[in-house]
């Protein structure tokens, strides 16, 4: 594609709910293959500037552009039909269903359609094997399980699937390491880097501050609505406004 | 010697392992027998039934319809207080095609149920993003306005309605009509919500948003649940238009609003065999009770607390559990 143009561009967007304001005049660039890091302290708006990119929240102010595409006010369908995926940092399975049927609700997306050709082909397969890629063995028959009967670390990982069923060439990942152990992160980090080898754009809003650091190109904090730095990791947490603002805050 | 129960989920075996279920007769003869249940149950009691209990039957497959398309609705998120706009619209298309133009009832059904199906569906287009008990409020008032709209104006007929109309050639006919489509409407609708089309729908009154973020556009889907419904709840009041051999303003009454609802909560919702058979009591019940007279009511509300108080989950979901399950004695040493 080309290079001058950025995969993802938002210019001074806002959203406040209420008198809150959410997301204050936040721009930021995003090029093609990029691993952009989101963080600060809670209801800082990181959230909140997911679901403007998403579409889930309309802007009051400002510009989103894809591929050089003005994607401001869009409903999330169209959105994920340009390639836009994310995870919701609070799960949202559908608890009734075994684990893989989970999927074949954006397997039988417009998108998913077009890319395959025209066909969907048979779904429960492919949904098999995209949980077996974020690591549902396959022996033990996970993923037959109803969604309601798994614990968090699958659910997690659930949600990264039907992200991924879409074959996106942005994900978004929001807060998807949160409530989860160690071992846990370490074993989803590969994913993620096989995501990026494949070419992929990722945003992952992260409080593990240092599992993040190792894996972005770029990092980016917000507080109270604001960009207050972007850099590295070790450029922004040198920086006086973020430690101010993690020193202000509980947590972290 | 010991003996204890024992409990084995057939359902389980049977529909987990798909093909090989086949395999054996007895697994065949344990699938079939259930859907072989409403479809001898319907059409094999018309010569038993006197014309009375014939014209109860043809009645109640009315309401079954009705709440069939209730059901639909209910499984996309979308709660109806207001089937009788889809009945009343369905019946007023009938109507009028029957009274201006002469059309058979062969014409007017079909054209009745599309047209019905279209014109309900742009009349709650403008509402379908309403979640819950306010698309719910909106269905429950439409066809009262509706229904005072023709007495004012006095189109179709005003307050006489639409009468003369062309019936049935014999009750025979008309019975097998409607209990066809009483049957076309329960095994497609169970088809179309077990398939993966069903899935989605289902995924959208689970939770909206996590089926939004999958790039689908719900609106569009929601719209094509509610033309379905809307369709079949048409049918319902095209046909009973052609019984009645009149179209009017009882078409909007409230009955044809609030008896699919009870029946798909006694039947059970969400499994369409549940608000069939919920309909299958009321309705009999119902005209059962006429005889009791002012204190029929009474008695009709009191069967529906027993009912929902003993079987919380709907007649149907208890069914279906205790037949797939059953128990059996074991000796153990
Ligand atoms: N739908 C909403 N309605 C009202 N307030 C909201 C809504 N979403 C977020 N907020 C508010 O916006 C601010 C930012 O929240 P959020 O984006 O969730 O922060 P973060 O994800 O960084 O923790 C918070 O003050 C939160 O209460
Ligand atoms: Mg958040």
């Amino acid at each position: 594609m080309n290079d001058l143009i950025p995969l993802l561009k938002t210019s001074g967007v806002s959203k406040s709910f209420g008198g809150v304001l959410a997301v204050a005049s936040v721009s930021f660039e995003l090029k093609e293959g990029e691993l952009l890091g989101i963080i600060g302290p809670n209801g800082s708006g990181k959230t909140t500037l997911v679901n403007l990119v998403t579409g889930f929240v309309k802007p009051n102010s400002g510009r989103i552009e894809y591929r050089g595409k003005n994607i401001t006010g869009w409903a999330p369908y169209k959105i994920v039909s340009l390639g836009i995926a994310r995870t919701f940092q609070m799960v949202r399975p559908f608890y009734q269903l075994p684990a893989f049927k989970n999927l074949i609700v954006p397997l039988y997306s417009p998108r998913v359609k077009k890319l395959a050709g025209g066909k969907y082909g048979d779904r429960d397969a492919v949904a098999l094997d995209l949980l077996e890629e974020v690591g549902f063995e396959r022996d033990a028959h996970v993923s037959y399980k109803v969604a309601g009967s798994l614990p968090q670390g699958y659910l997690k990982r659930l949600e990264l699937a039907k992200s991924m069923a879409l074959r996106p060439d942005l994900v978004i990942l929001d807060e998807l390491f949160s409530g989860l152990s160690l071992a846990e992160v370490a074993s989803i980090v590969p994913i993620i880097e096989k995501l990026r080898f494949q070419g992929k754009a990722i945003i992952m809003i992260e409080h593990r501050l240092k599992e993040l650091f190792r894996i972005a190109d770029r990092v980016m904090v917000l507080n109270y609505g604001k960009k207050i730095a972007e850099g590295s990791g070790k450029e922004v947490m040198e920086d006086k406004a973020v430690k101010n603002a993690y020193l202000g805050s509980e947590t972290e | 010697m010991k003996r204890r129960k024992e409990r084995i989920d057939r359902g389980i075996k049977a529909r987990s392992e798909d093909i090989f279920a086949l395999s054996s007769y007895r697994e065949m003869f344990y699938l079939l027998v259930p859907r072989a249940i409403p479809v001898v149950g319907l059409l094999g009691v018309a010569p038993f039934l006197s014309p009375y209990w014939k014209e109860v039957f043809i009645s109640t497959a009315v309401y079954a319809l009705l709440a069939i398309s209730w059901d639909l609705l209910i499984s996309a998120g979308l709660v109806s207080l207001g089937q009788s706009l889809f009945y009343g619209i369905g019946s007023y298309v009938a109507g009028a095609l029957n009274y201006y133009w002469g059309w058979s009832p062969l014409f007017t059904i079909p054209v009745a149920t599309l047209v019905g199906g279209v014109l309900c569906t742009v009349m709650l287009l403008p509402v379908l993003r309403l979640r819950g008990i306010y698309f719910a409020m909106v269905t429950l008032v439409l066809p009262l306005m509706l229904m005072r709209l023709v007495e004012a104006t006095r189109i179709l007929g005003g307050t006489e309605g639409l009468t003369g109309l062309t019936p049935f050639p014999n009750p025979v006919t008309s019975f097998y009509i409607i209990q066809i489509a009483l049957l076309i409407a329960l095994f497609g609708f169970r088809r179309i919500i077990d398939s993966d089309y069903g899935l989605v729908i289902r995924g959208i009154n689970d939770n909206d948003r996590s089926v939004m973020s999958a790039g689908i556009n719900i609106y569009w889907y929601k719209t094509q649940i509610l033309f379905l419904g809307a369709s079949v709840g048409s049918f319902a009041g095209a046909f009973g238009t052609h019984v009645d051999m009149f179209a009017g303003m009882p078409g909007f009454a409230l009955d044809y609003s609030l008896l699919p609802v009870a029946s798909a909560v006694v039947g059970g919702m969400g499994t369409f065999a549940g608000p069939m058979i919920g309909a299958f009591i009321l309705v009999p019940l119902s005209e059962v009770l006429r005889a009791l007279g002012a204190l029929r009511i009474v008695f009709y509300g009191l069967f529906l607390v027993v009912f929902i108080v003993a079987l919380p989950e709907g007649i149907f979901p208890y069914m279906q559990r205790k037949y797939h399950q059953f128990e059996r004695w074991v000796e153990i040493e």
